[in-house]
């Protein structure tokens, strides 16, 4: 059974045309980018051409951008030259609703004498904007806010943000794992001087991904090594990977039309065939400030992981929000900063498209998910005594 | 994903007993919204007093139903003293195993089955002398130290899994720590068989050679046994050991307390002068 695949903030497929260009460089092209010899030299080029690609996609120049191996790595970098290059300041701004590339950093600098700083949302998951504003302090190192919510796909207005911090004189970054490649990108309309990109979110593999460090901002390395990136990032180059990675940013510049019309007529139709076909269901997240993808949408009175295990059986893959899938007994962090109730934060499902979605997938969902509610609602203690209030007991 | 059996799979893809008996006998409602999963179990008597027909609500994940769908199977006709000896280990085990983390679907069965045979006989739902430890979870200090004493659960982490209990703001997790040191305070010491003097010496020399010459070398010392009179252990330091001073603190909390640990808490260590 070929999966239907509806959990793209996870991760998403390969594209072919990525993988074609990936393959010699297993094979035969596998020279060192680094040495002399021109078999080595060949493939510097191929990696010049992908650094290439992967500023385009963002309105970056090229030598802005630095490979690493992941979204998680670039925001460890970022925040971790930061406070290398700023050692007297103290204070990292962030948000309550971060991935946890950035915020269990933060925790962890918190442990270390940091003063972290966790700016608010509203029930819909904008960002307190005021609340941002007045927490920047003169210790302040960093602000670092994510560009797009991977689980509501809530967007920040991060270009506003950063303005505002630039104005205290504090550098700032951006997570944009998730809006790279959904929503337009112009590094040169910002002023943003940090952003982390993850290869597999856009059809690149697994395992490879950006940070970009805009010309002028002081940088100081997280992997310590040869002369690699200009030595801002030592380690051999994953050459497949990074020659694949931008040939999926030229393909997500291309495509990216297809995300806000296709892609996102897909998501709507989802999500209002949903609401209207199960009572007593709610979307998480501000439906205008959003990524046109996802779909963060709550059931109340059952559990999220019951839900996607009956969706598993028809093949359907989505992700939920839920303490039971977390392995923490803590429902979604986002949707508690949301100050989303309990009957509903367990019952969230997460469906994220992409542009290898189609229609008949969506008619499946929207056939099999409403007696999948209704079933467990049946076997819900909750739902025949009809809504109560949560007591917290 | 949670690695479930293919049993847990079943009873959740096609869950027993779904529902609320007519006119039960008992009723036991445990868990709430909040903590993510809760469970409504309802049962009914026949004439022998035995379990005729037990029924059950769940709001929770795919263990949680499966664990109360195997609950429900398992009381199934039996009296209620026997329904009584279920524990949760023994859920757990009729669904051939739950995942650690997933252990508190298999209490809350048991805390259920507990609270409906309690309102049978007309006991009030919650026991005098009951404190509630965990206020995110609503977890009774009751229901902690049994699962500690029924799982032999040695940390918080441990009890989180069973109970729920510290899952949330962990504000109670100095409280639990409490009741897990009391619990293993209770608990006999290991009872040792009586050793021959010739199997002490052997057991003294062994440790000496395996336990604590290998860290007294690392810093230019060693130990030599130089007799074993009834619990005296006598013994004359070598090497480094012998210029030490700290040498006798070295002997008291190190050499003393392993061979301690290892043989017999009676040892008493003493040094003799070098011959």
């Amino acid at each position: 059974m070929k999966p239907v695949y509806l959990d793209n903030n996870a991760t998403t497929q390969v594209a072919p045309e990525v993988l074609d260009v990936m393959l010699p460089y297993f094979r035969e092209l596998y020279g060192n980018p680094s040495s002399m010899h021109s078999f080595g030299g060949q493939v510097a080029k191929k990696i010049n051409n992908a650094r290439e690609q992967a500023a385009a996609l963002i309105g970056a120049l090229p030598d802005e951008i630095i490979f690493t191996s992941c979204g998680t790595e670039s925001d460890n970098a970022a925040i971790r030259s930061a406070l290398a290059t700023n050692p007297e300041r103290r204070h990292v701004v962030t948000s309550r609703v971060e991935h946890p590339a950035v915020k269990a950093l933060c925790a962890s600098l918190s442990q270390q004498g940091y003063r972290i700083t966790e700016v608010p949302v509203d029930k819909n998951g904008l960002l307190d904007m005021e609340h941002y504003e007045n927490s920047l302090a003169a210790d302040t190192a960093i602000v670092s806010l994510m560009w797009a919510n991977n689980e509501t796909g809530v967007i920040f207005p991060v270009e506003k943000a950063a303005e505002i911090a630039r104005a205290h004189g504090i550098p700032f970054h951006t997570d944009a794992v998730q809006s790279a490649g959904k929503i337009p990108i112009n590094m040169r309309n910002n002023v943003i001087d940090m952003l982390s990109i993850s290869g597999h979110k856009l059809h690149a593999p697994k395992g490879v991904g950006i940070l970009y460090v805009r010309r002028g901002t002081r940088f100081s390395p997280f992997l310590i090594g040869g002369h690699q990136e200009k030595g801002r990032r030592g380690g051999t180059e994953n050459t497949p990977s990074i020659i694949g990675l931008g040939r999926a940013c030229e393909l997500a510049a291309a495509n990216l039309h297809i995300e806000n019309t296709a892609v996102k007529k897909l998501r709507d139709s989802l999500e209002n065939a949903l609401l209207k076909a199960i009572p007593q269901s709610k979307v998480n997240g501000d439906r205008i400030n959003r990524l046109p993808n996802t779909s963060n949408i709550s059931f109340e009175y059952i559990e999220g992981e019951a839900i996607l295990l009956l969706l598993n059986e028809y093949g359907i893959c989505a992700s939920s929000g839920s303490a039971c899938t977390s392995g923490s007994l803590q429902p979604s962090h986002v949707l508690h900063a949301m100050g989303v109730p309990f009957t509903m934060a367990h019952g969230s499902i997460r469906f994220s498209l992409s542009i290898y979605n189609t229609e008949k997938e969506i008619d499946l969902v929207i056939e099999k998910l409403p007696p999948i509610v209704e079933r467990l609602r049946s076997m819900s203690p909750f739902w025949n005594s009809g809504p109560q209030v949560c007591s917290g007991k | 994903m949670w690695e479930y059996t293919d049993k847990v799979k079943e009873h959740f893809l096609n869950p027993r007993n779904v529902g609320e008996v007519e006119n039960p006998d008992g009723v036991g409602e445990v868990g709430s919204i909040a903590c993510g999963d809760a469970l409504k179990l309802s049962f009914k008597l026949d004439k022998d007093k035995r379990i005729k027909e037990a029924k059950f609500k769940t709001f929770g994940c795919a263990s949680a139903i499966a664990s109360s769908s195997a609950l429900t199977e398992m009381i199934k006709g039996k009296t209620l003293e026997e329904a009584m000896k279920i524990s949760n280990r023994d859920i757990a085990e009729y669904l051939g195993g739950l995942p650690e983390e997933k252990m508190h679907c298999s209490v809350m069965g048991k805390e259920a089955l507990d609270k409906a045979i309690e309102n049978f006989k007309g006991a009030p739902a919650v026991k005098p002398g009951e404190k509630i430890i965990c206020e995110c979870f609503g977890v009774t200090d009751m229901e902690i130290e049994r699962a500690v004493r029924e799982n032999n659960l040695a940390t918080i982490e441990d009890v989180t899994n069973y109970t729920k209990a510290g899952g949330g703001c962990g504000n109670c997790h100095e409280a639990i720590q409490q009741i897990i040191d009391r619990v293993k305070a209770e608990e006999k010491p290991v009872i040792r068989p009586k050793l021959t003097n010739i199997q002490k010496i052997r057991m003294i020399e062994e440790s000496l050679e395996r336990e604590i010459r290998p860290s007294l070398r690392h810093d230019g010392g060693d130990i030599e046994l130089v007799d074993v009179v009834g619990n005296r252990v006598l013994v004359a330091t070598r090497g480094a050991c012998k210029t030490c001073k700290a040498s006798d603190i070295t002997l008291k909390n190190f050499v003393e307390a392993k061979l301690r640990e290892l043989i017999s808490t009676d040892l008493i260590i003493e040094e003799v002068n070098n011959p």
